[in-house]
């Protein structure tokens, strides 16, 4: 069992919580070319090691968080809120 | 190297010599005609049709570790054709063909089982779905035959059929020409045919780069020195993104657990296949050493890690129990978890890449096992002929970029749902 350290619950078995995916994706501009576009939707770094990722806690608070995780050994360096403006609250 | 036969095995008997080894252990040339990079099921089939089907002998198979140490070692050994997308529908069914003479192609017994496969449904609207996959199957010429719940009672009679039933059973979608293969004897059986035809199966020996010249690849770095080819295949299901990284590529592939496990030997128990989706994720067969060999669903996290988590076997257990409750107190003998490419649709890329003599076979997902012998002979295609043969043109590297998806599952752009 993964453990993350929710910022508002505390610590926590993953299986609390939704993978959304790879966190360094940014999403284009609406406007932006469609190679943007497809890039973000399809494309991805996959890294062995490192990985920024996106987890929900859906059944906790449903904070939406970002993880550090290493995708070899699973060690979880750092997690934070998503929004930046949660982040701030709970400081 | 002799060929294996009831003589061969007579004489072994008799003589007591010890059997040759099955495949050589050559040192690495100088250069190949084509270098495969990953001695899987499916790199040693490439290079097996290869030498077979297209005439290029000059070809080495490049492998990490052992052969037979990846997924072709790891899954739940399943074989079968009931897919509703075109492209899928052909291509599955051209591996079903293939493995049907399997065993005397290779002269190697793979212990192929058409046993059939049954999907359960457990609703009207599932029964309704399933005939309409069912005639996608038939028009194609693949055998598919619908079941209602006193046929199911027949065939499978250890499910659940209480009242009381999680999961009520109101029938099947056979594919009676579905099974299961002996994964190793797959592996074993493409190694000892490909090296007999000239392939050099070099292993422990890791690829680290690619050797360039004007943008074309001319070769491999690798842990035991430089390697230069003509033309270099990757076939490394699992691990594609971290060599297409080598090669400069970035690619529509997330690397996610899929766990296997396997009972203590039951006496015969389970005549067929069974598959179970929609409500969970769930398939299991009973192997020929008895054992009940089962699957479920992915991690649902991004992992090389080759290790997997408790909540899915605590899933798994459930969905097991719940569907067979004979198996409540049976003991797991093992568990374990490979490392799947988890494309963006679901479907697997046998493609050209941008980079010119670099070809690329991957992104198998829960489904690589089966689909061995037809990626190997269109992977090879692909590669002697630089041009992909049809049932591999749908399964393109650019498909996305296209907006050609082929998403069985229909789950859209989310790797961990396929």
């Amino acid at each position: 069992m993964l453990r993350i350290h929710c910022p508002f619950c505390g610590e926590r078995d993953h299986s609390e919580f939704t993978y959304g995916g790879d966190a360094s994706v940014d999403y284009p501009a609406l406007s932006a070319p469609v190679e943007a576009w497809i890039d973000a939707v399809y494309v991805r770094n996959n890294p062995k090691g490192a990985h920024c990722e996106r987890w929900q806690h859906s059944d906790g608070c449903r904070l939406w968080l970002i993880v550090e995780r290493d995708t070899l050994t699973h060690e979880i360096t750092r997690v934070a809120p998503a929004r930046a403006a949660v982040a701030a609250l709970l400081k | 190297m002799s060929g294996y036969s009831a003589l061969a095995l007579l004489k072994h008997a008799f003589t007591g010599q010890p059997w040759p080894r099955a495949w050589r252990d050559p040192a690495p040339k100088e250069a190949y005609d084509v270098i495969i990079v990953g001695g899987g099921g499916h790199g040693l089939a490439t290079a097996y049709y290869l030498a077979k089907e297209f005439g290029i002998r000059d070809v080495a198979v490049l492998e990490k570790g052992y052969i037979g140490s990846g997924n072709v070692g790891r899954n739940t050994t399943i074989v079968r054709s009931n897919y509703m997308l075109p492209g899928a529908t052909e291509f599955y069914d051209f591996s079903l063909q293939l493995w049907n003479t399997l065993s005397h192609e290779l002269n190697f017994n793979v212990m192929f089982s058409p046993r059939g496969q049954v999907l359960l449904l457990h609703s009207p609207d599932a029964l309704d779905s399933a005939a309409r996959r069912g005639n996608i199957m038939r028009r194609h010429s693949i055998a598919a035959k619908l079941l209602d719940r006193a046929a199911m009672q027949d065939l499978v009679p250890h499910l659940d059929y209480r009242p009381s039933a999680r999961f009520p059973i109101w029938g099947g979608l056979m594919q009676p020409t579905a099974g299961t293969a002996r994964h190793d004897a797959v592996l074993w059986g493409y190694a000892r045919a490909a090296s007999e035809l000239g392939v050099d199966i070099i292993q422990n020996c890791e690829v680290t780069g690619f050797m360039r010249e004007d943008g074309r690849v001319t070769g491999v770095e690798t842990s035991r020195g430089l390697i230069k080819a003509g033309k270099v295949g990757i076939a490394v299901a699992g691990h594609t993104s971290r060599l297409g990284e080598m090669a400069g590529l970035r690619l529509p592939v997330e690397s996610h657990l899929l766990q296997a496990f396997v009972s203590e030997p039951l006496k015969p128990l389970l005549d067929y296949v069974i598959g179970f989706g929609g409500h969970g994720h769930f398939y299991i067969s009973q192997s020929d050493k008895g054992g009940m060999v089962f699957g479920g669903d992915l991690d649902m996290y991004n992992s090389y890690a080759q290790r997997g988590n408790l909540p899915v076997v605590r899933d798994v257990a459930a969905l097991a129990v719940s569907l067979m409750p004979c198996l409540g107190r049976v003991r797991l003998l093992r568990h374990w978890a490979g490392v799947m490419d988890m494309t963006m649709d679901g479907s697997h890329i046998i493609s050209k890449t941008p980079v010119d003599g670099l070809y690329l076979n991957g992104g198998w997902c829960y489904g690589g096992f089966k689909a061995t012998p037809a990626s190997g002979w269109c992977f090879a295609h692909l590669i002697a002929r630089n041009e992909p043969d049809p049932l591999s043109v749908p399964f393109s590297l650019d498909r996305f970029a296209r907006g050609a998806v082929i998403d069985e599952a229909g789950s859209g752009p989310t790797p961990k749902l396929h």
